[in-house]
């Protein structure tokens, strides 16, 4: 099945999209033996640095890279404008929906929200009830999931209000671009996005316990060298240079979470966690965690630590709310929203399940605690048997399912070994909270290698491009 | 400011680079003395293994002293921890765990290592092709040794690295020496020797010292200089006490940054004071075994020290 796709460089109905026209006018002096061989280089560069993914589930390939195209990603400095007001609208939502939810469950008593769907929601943490972080955030890193679909039409297709990853990536892509094209970079004028780390580092800093004297010792905590994001945690740890720890390092001493170093304990005032809320505190969560540190909700719970994100923002982005954004929005910022979400049917609603059970091979289906691309359904490039079967436990357990439209994606062109060639592409900016909300000009942008793939999840055969947002 | 799990995986990482480098090195010894003699190569690759500390878990596996089975089991076989393979992926997957504590030539240089390595070693090597091999493994850990030392900022970092280079250096060179203590066993009033020269020349091979021994001495080998070169000798690299020099030294410069002697640092200036003021004749005349048996188990509690006191757990 192929859509009739949106595509951002050259779209067939008005020719060349200006944000591309002086890459454009770059690449046609170029040679393409020339061009082929930089990709080759830019394999090189990545195996060389490390930088790779482990695959859960594939016993050879423990580690495998992210194949990169080098062709970039472009948006202008007026698109990315009109993106950066719709996502801060709804940042200050989804920490304002938090803050309510575990407190004064406004949201809930008005009826915008239903009750069951957060209380009954596995990443809804009781015990964070009451509980108000320092400095009153909850979710301070967000990577925000936009498709496009035309010239104007930007959507949400997901918040990642928990632990996002990727961000190593966007920086990292940029780096072995400027590698590769140092010319581009001279003739074109592209915001830069190396300052990241050092923003987070203040974000997490400016963030820390009211109580903390001088400056805070922030770390990264990760679950390990085993971890498929472990290169990511290492390089931020690096690139912000700050402590990388495990939970194996930490143990709560005096009250305050302290990490074991080669002169005894020393206390932490920030954590950037890079572990899942269940694993964090073995004696509040999953008892069998060894990745976590005991007591360490007391800790955060008496105002000593920052977690960052805090425990229970997993039901920020959970899909089943997700449908609820834009009252959501407009509940907490009192307007309208200026991202839009992706139409979604709640297959816990009966006229909803009806719905997708009769388009369902129009339907994309997913569950709604997966990620990863795992466990969803493309209607249209599934097989008859493929919808039956899902059809099947959709049957079973509604709740678990929400249907959007197939939506043809936008696309850009990759570096094929026949030139140019248009694949399906998303965009996760990443957003910094403390005391204000930062976004830095770019993202990662994820490719659906596999010609007419609406996949674009690493896991899945998708890869990254660089992404560009111009100073103009 | 360093966490005691980092500190442990330098410490590591170092030991299993110098190991996968010292395995490199035993084979190669071991395969020069049977490309020049005729008869009893077994009993040489016997050695080279017991040496290696491999000779138990050589023999639940094989029968022949080859030099195809030796250098297999040595270089390659992922089931013996401390071949060269084993060796290198053990020391990357502990650079990988201290990422942020290592410059990016450094980490680079460990990765392609073990990239090119596992590369190289993934199929049974050819005879033919042994030197070589021999030859790019050294090349890999001389690369990795000049990145680090030519990027490493000199602080806690690299003292926790060195003492893990010079713990590991200095057992290995005890252990060859005890291995072929009968060869240098005759005392020296003992004189003239029938034994071969090979036998001595392979000791000096197995720690690259066949050349520069020859710079310090008189051409001859005799026992005394040889045992004196790897025991006592200040300048020589790979000498036990040139390796408890920099073992000290590291210690003090850890003491001195925290302001806290441990016992450690006793236990290595002992050693230290003990190599400074000893003779050849002496370490002859108390029996060479038991001179070096006393050295493997003082090192090994320095190293097991070294980790308690640093919080290495």
């Amino acid at each position: 099945m192929r859509l009739a796709a949106f595509d951002e460089m050259l779209p067939e109905v008005s020719g060349l999209r200006k944000p591309y026209s002086a890459y454009d006018r770059w690449l046609k002096e170029q040679d393409p033996a020339r061009l082929t061989e930089k990709m080759q280089d830019a394999e090189r560069v990545f195996r060389k640095t490390g930088i790779t993914f482990a695959v859960y589930g594939e016993q050879e390939a423990s580690e495998r890279l992210i194949p990169f195209d080098i062709v970039p990603r472009i948006i202008s400095g007026n698109e990315w404008r009109r993106l950066t007001q719709g996502i801060e609208q709804r940042v200050q939502a989804l920490n304002a929906f938090l803050d309510d939810i575990y407190h004064r469950q406004e949201i809930l008593r008005a009826g915008r929200v239903p009750r069951e769907l957060v209380a009954k929601n596995e990443a809804f943490l009781p015990e964070m009830i009451g509980v108000r972080p320092p400095a009153g955030v909850y979710t301070h890193i967000i990577g925000v999931d936009i498709v496009r679909i035309s010239e104007n039409e930007f959507y949400v297709l997901e918040d990642n209000a928990r632990t996002p990853s990727g961000v190593s990536y966007m920086l990292e892509n940029r780096e072995t671009m400027m590698q590769l094209f140092p010319e581009l970079f001279q003739q074109i004028k592209v915001r830069p996005v190396e300052n990241y780390p050092q923003l987070l580092r203040q974000s997490l800093a400016a963030v820390r316990p009211q109580s903390t004297k001088g400056t805070p010792t922030i770390a990264v905590l990760t679950p390990g060298s085993f971890n498929s994001a472990y290169f990511e945690h290492a390089f931020l740890a690096d690139q912000m240079g700050v402590q990388l720890v495990e939970g194996q390092d930490l143990r709560v001493v005096d009250g305050h979470v302290a990490m074991r170093t080669t002169e005894g304990y020393k206390q932490i005032d920030v954590l950037y966690r890079r572990v899942d809320d269940s694993f964090l505190d073995p004696l509040t969560f999953r008892p069998d965690s060894a990745l976590g540190v005991p007591g360490i909700m007391d800790v955060y719970r008496a105002g000593n630590i920052t977690i960052a994100n805090a425990p229970g923002t997993g039901i920020a982005d959970d899909k089943a709310i997700y449908s609820y954004m834009p009252e959501i929005v407009e509940f907490y910022t009192g307007r309208k929203a200026i991202l839009g979400n992706i139409p979604t049917w709640r297959c816990s609603e009966p006229d909803s399940l009806k719905y997708v059970l009769e388009h369902i091979h129009e339907l994309v289906i997913k569950e709604v605690h997966g990620s990863g691309g795992y466990g969803m359904l493309v209607g249209p490039a599934a097989t008859k048997k493929e919808c039956q079967d899902f059809a099947k436990k959709l049957q079973a357990k509604p709740s678990n399912y929400i249907a959007q439209p197939t939506l043809a994606l936008s696309t850009c062109p990759i570096l094929t070994e026949k030139g140019l060639s248009p694949r399906h592409v998303d965009l996760r900016p990443y957003v910094l909270v403390s005391d204000r909300i930062q976004i830095v000009p770019g993202g990662l942008t994820r490719v659906a290698l596999k010609e007419g793939s609406l996949v674009v999840n690493s896991s899945q055969g998708g890869g990254t491009k660089d992404t560009w947002v111009l100073d103009d | 400011m360093l966490l005691g799990r980092t500190a442990n995986g330098l410490y590591w990482m170092n030991r299993y680079i110098e190991r996968a480098e010292n395995m490199a090195r035993l084979v190669d010894a071991g395969l020069r003395m049977a490309l020049t003699r005729t008869q009893n190569a077994s009993e040489e690759w016997n050695s080279v293994l017991l040496s290696a500390g491999a000779d138990v878990a050589f023999t639940q596996k094989y029968q022949d002293y080859t030099a195809a089975n030796v250098s297999d089991f040595l270089l390659r076989d992922t089931a013996n921890p401390s071949s060269t393979m084993s060796a290198i992926e053990t020391a990357r997957n502990n650079a990988r765990m201290v990422r942020t504590a290592l410059t990016r030539e450094t980490w680079e240089s460990i990765n392609e290592a073990w990239m090119s390595l596992k590369r190289m070693l993934a199929k049974p090597i050819d005879e033919r092709d042994l030197p070589s091999v021999l030859d790019a493994i050294k090349r890999e850990t001389a690369l990795i040794r000049g990145s680090f030392y030519g990027t490493m900022l000199r602080n806690e970092i690299f003292d926790f690295s060195q003492l893990g280079t010079y713990v590991e250096r200095a057992d290995n060179t005890a252990r060859i020496l005890d291995v072929k203590y009968y060869v240098l066993l005759p005392s020296i009033s003992w004189v003239g020797s029938t034994l071969d020269n090979y036998q001595w020349e392979s000791i000096l091979r197995s720690v690259s010292a066949h050349r520069s021994y020859r710079w310090v001495y008189e051409a001859d080998y005799k026992p005394t200089n040889i045992a004196d070169y790897l025991i006592l000798n200040v300048r020589m690299p790979r000498s036990l006490t040139f390796c408890y020099r920099f073992l000290a030294e590291h210690l003090k410069f850890l003491g001195d940054d925290y302001g806290e002697r441990h016992a450690c640092h006793a236990t290595a200036e002992k050693t230290q004071a003990m190599l400074r003021a000893g003779s050849i004749k002496d370490i002859f005349d108390t029996g060479l075994h038991e001179f070096l048996a006393s050295f493997i188990r003082d090192n090994t509690r320095l190293g097991d020290e070294i980790a308690q006191d640093y919080k290495f757990y």
